[in-house]
């Protein structure tokens, strides 16, 4: 390993697709989706998930290796997962494509202008700071990054946390669902799998 | 709507879906479960002698039936115990329903006694599974897992209920229909595709049709036998699709693959489109996918899209239920002749019969098969275990009619054939049910006689009995130099156990008494067991050999065919 850039190496990204799967928001389907992709072979290069601006549907942001596998069987395989609603490969589209990275740098009284300087040409927030350390907080797409990232390397990079990919269409084209599930049934849904709060009966069987 | 516990809404919801016939084993989480089946009558509870029998016995009722088959098991071992079945029915698509207790939600995710986290274990061999944490989630819960498990590609679910969801009450709401905004499986088969497969065929001159399980689960021998005729399309299926088409059809050709007909597999491998109905181009049926028929065009009809373009690239793809797809294709089609093509099979076909059995003292697995089909005039349901003997049940006994051929090919489950038997019998009570046996594999499941006895059901047992695990005996002769290791089996005296559950048993030691034995299980009401010693060291051909393709499918060696 090269100490200098503490191992860190941006992967090539020739590949990639970014695929949005508008999911069921239930327990169990974050494993659902990594336990396809594992059994199936295909690598994730990141995924996030989160709350969307439908009420019980999450939106997930999966980057894919399209080496491993073709995006198309990803969109099929995906689609076979009963909590998979809508699946939309973006690859082709013109998207706004973002991720969020907290970078905490190492640092002293000497070189912390030096540190700012990079951080101001790259639009990062710091949002903390102290004596022997600086904590930069970034967005943008990966190239960006990656820039700051090594740009940080010389000073050394004490922690590096990224948020992976989060993609949108420009435009009026979105990845939604217009779809509203009976009242009834909607109430079910909103509950089913999750635990019960409170007191439960104790039994050993 | 009134108020119910959880065990009871479980079991009027299983009634509500037309449940007939539960294929479970108790325990303490189940127990409120067990106490309440007296109040519903209308359901037959059929106890295993372990888990696994319950679920391949749900399996071999579902594959004979047409209908979901369900199986129950207890939390932790009761529950892993079903793991194998559920796999088993996975990769066939069979529609299985298992349900299974767990801890009390309050030690639920505390390593609770008997707890086993089954949601998470078959995530992977199940379309869908349930965790069910309120009462009165358990109407939709259930109608959602029956809707998912026999509808569109159809598939095992798992239904998890903690033994505290069984006791609480609630009020019973069943809901008239399910709305799943995340499944919506295609019938149909996009009208445009339809007609650009329609002029494929009519462009071929060498098509054929491969038709798989699909077919059967589609019930569509009929819309098949339409559109072969019409456009004169020799067929040949995939193992499992065996009885998808008469095969006394004379547009029949056999089925293909590793142990296929040797002209089925020239056949795909000549011909110039291939129509694959409800099959998955198994590597099993298709040899070496990158060396298959080069230049082949391929319309695959199928109700799962991601099996489309999987492991071929496919020149018309038709999402839709062969039942619904194969009426309008023909249709579409003209009508046509290809006799040169017909003849040019029939010639391979003359020159490598593959099924013919030669003459020979021994009493040979395959002259067994042949005997059983002329005595009961090809009209029994044959369920087979895996191995040789499932190999020879599928080339040596000619089937007429979907779900006829009942036999584990995806995941190849060894201990498959008596509790396959067992459940396909319940299912078809007036049948001729014969459970064709691995020496190897009944052992694996035996105990499940006890139920054959419970339930008195005149089932057929047929014992292929080579003291080998024969199938794994083979590979070691042909592929690694004859050094057999760990494949000759001790066997107990079968008749003997058989006689322990009081079962009849004969035991079938040369050829002459293979076909009086035949007629006196036959003639004979109950349950009755045949222990055939058959030659030890016959080999299943033809055959593809592992890694190769079907162009170099081979066929038995002389010194062999000299035996
Ligand atoms: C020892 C051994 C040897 C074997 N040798 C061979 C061999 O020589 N040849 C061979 O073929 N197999 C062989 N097999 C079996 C093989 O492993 C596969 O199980 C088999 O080829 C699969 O057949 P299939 O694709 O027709 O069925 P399945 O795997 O059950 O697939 C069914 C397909 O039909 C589709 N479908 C379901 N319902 C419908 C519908 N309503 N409409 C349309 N499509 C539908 C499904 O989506 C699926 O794609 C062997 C197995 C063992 C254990
Ligand atoms: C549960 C299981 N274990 C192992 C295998 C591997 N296997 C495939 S065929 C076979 C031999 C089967 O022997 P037997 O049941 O006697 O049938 P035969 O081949 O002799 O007809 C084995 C061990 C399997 N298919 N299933
Ligand atoms: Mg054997």
């Amino acid at each position: 390993m090269n100490p200098s850039t503490n191992g860190y190496h941006p992967r090539k990204r020739a590949n990639h697709h970014t695929v949005v799967a508008i999911v069921e928001d239930k327990p169990g389907v974050l494993m659902r989706v990594a336990s396809l992709f594992r059994r199936r072979g295909f690598n994730i290069e990141s995924l996030t998930v989160g709350h969307s601006e439908m009420p019980g549907l999450s939106r997930m942001t999966i980057v894919v290796d399209g080496d491993s596998a073709p995006v198309e069987q990803v969109e099929k395989q995906l689609y076979k997962l009963i909590d998979v609603i809508k699946v939309s490969d973006l690859s082709n589209e013109d998207i706004v494509a973002r991720e969020l990275a907290m970078i905490k740098v190492r640092c002293n009284n000497v070189n912390r202008h030096e540190l700012l300087d990079i951080a101001s040409v790259f639009r990062a927030d710091v949002v903390d700071i102290a004596t022997n350390s600086i904590i930069l907080q970034v967005v943008g797409d990966e190239d960006k990054i990656d820039g700051l990232i090594k740009m940080c390397e010389p000073y050394g990079i004490r922690e590096l946390s990224r948020t992976g990919r989060i993609a949108m269409v420009r435009g009026t084209k979105t990845t939604t669902v217009h779809e509203p599930e009976p009242e009834r049934i909607a109430r079910i849904h909103q509950t089913q799998g999750r635990r019960v709060e409170g007191d439960l009966p104790f039994s050993s069987d | 709507m009134a108020r119910m516990t959880g065990a009871q809404m479980v079991l009027e919801c299983l009634q509500r879906e037309g449940v007939e016939v539960i294929f479970g084993y108790p325990g303490g989480v189940v127990l409120p479960l067990y106490d309440t089946l007296p109040q519903y009558p209308g359901i037959r509870h059929i106890l295993v002698r372990h888990e696994q029998g319950a679920a391949h016995m749900a399996d071999g009722y579902a594959r004979a039936s047409g209908r979901m088959g369900v199986c129950l098991g207890t939390s932790g071992p009761g529950a892993t115990n079903l793991v194998t079945g559920i796999c088993t029915a996975w990769m066939d698509s069979v529609p299985v329903f298992a349900l299974t207790g767990n801890v009390s939600r309050a030690l639920l995710g505390k390593d609770g006694f008997q707890e086993a986290d089954i949601t998470g274990i078959t995530h992977s061999i199940t379309k869908h599974n349930y965790l069910v944490m309120r009462p009165e989630e358990i109407p939709l819960t259930i109608r959602e897992a029956a809707h998912i498990c026999r509808t569109g590609r159809p598939g095992p679910v798992l239904v998890d209920i903690p033994k505290d969801v069984f006791q609480e009450s609630a009020e019973f709401d069943w809901p008239e229909r399910v709305h799943l905004r995340g499944y919506r499986p295609t019938y149909e088969g996009h009208a445009g595709m339809i007609r650009r497969a329609a002029e494929l065929i009519d462009q071929a001159r060498r098509p054929i049709i491969i038709a798989g399980h699909g077919v059967i689960w589609s019930d569509a021998q009929e819309e098949l036998v339409a559109l072969a005729e019409k456009a004169e399309i020799p067929v040949i299926t995939t193992f499992l699709g065996i009885g998808a088409f008469p095969e006394a059809h004379r547009l029949s050709y056999g089925w293909l693959g590793m142990h296929g007909m040797f002209y089925a597999n020239m056949a795909a491998d000549n011909a110039d489109l291939v129509i694959g109905v409800g099959m998955r181009f198994d590597d099993r049926a298709m040899g070496r996918f990158k060396d298959f028929n080069p230049g082949v065009k391929i319309i695959h009809i199928d109700i799962d899209p991601a099996e489309i373009g999987k492991n071929f690239p496919t020149a018309v793809p038709i999402v839709g239920s062969a039942k619904n797809v194969l009426p309008r294709l023909t249709e579409h089609v003209r009508e046509a002749k290809h006799p040169e093509w017909l003849q040019w099979i029939d010639q391979v076909r003359e020159e490598h019969p593959s099924l013919h059995i030669r003459e020979s003292r021994r009493m040979l697995p395959q002259y067994v098969v042949r005997t059983l089909y002329e005595e009961t005039e090809g009209n029994a349901t044959i369920v087979t275990g895996v191995g040789q003997h499932q190999m020879w049940a599928g080339q040596h006994y000619f089937y007429k009619r979907p779900r006829q051929l009942i036999s584990s090919g995806g995941l190849g489950t060894m201990g498959f054939e008596l509790p396959g038997a067992i459940g396909a019998q319940v299912a078809l009570p007036e049948a001729e049910v014969w459970a064709i046996c691995g020496d190897g594999g009944f052992q694996m499941t035996m105990q499940e006689l006890a139920v054959v006895v419970d339930e008195n059901l005149p089932l057929k047992i047929a014992i292929f009995n080579n003291g080998y695990l024969g199938m794994v005996r083979q590979w070691q002769q042909l592929f690694y130099d004859r050094n057999f290791v760990a494949v000759a089996m001790t066997q107990p005296d079968f008749c003997k156990i058989a006689d322990a559950y009081g079962i009849r048993a004969i035991r079938v030691e040369t050829k002459a008494e293979v076909a009086p034995a035949i007629r006196e299980a036959r003639a004979y009401p109950g349950p009755i067991l045949l222990d055939f010693m058959i030659d030890q060291e016959e080999n299943v051909w033809p055959m593809v050999p592992a890694g190769a393709a079907l162009s170099e499918t081979i066929e038995a060696p002389a010194e062999e065919l000299a035996r």
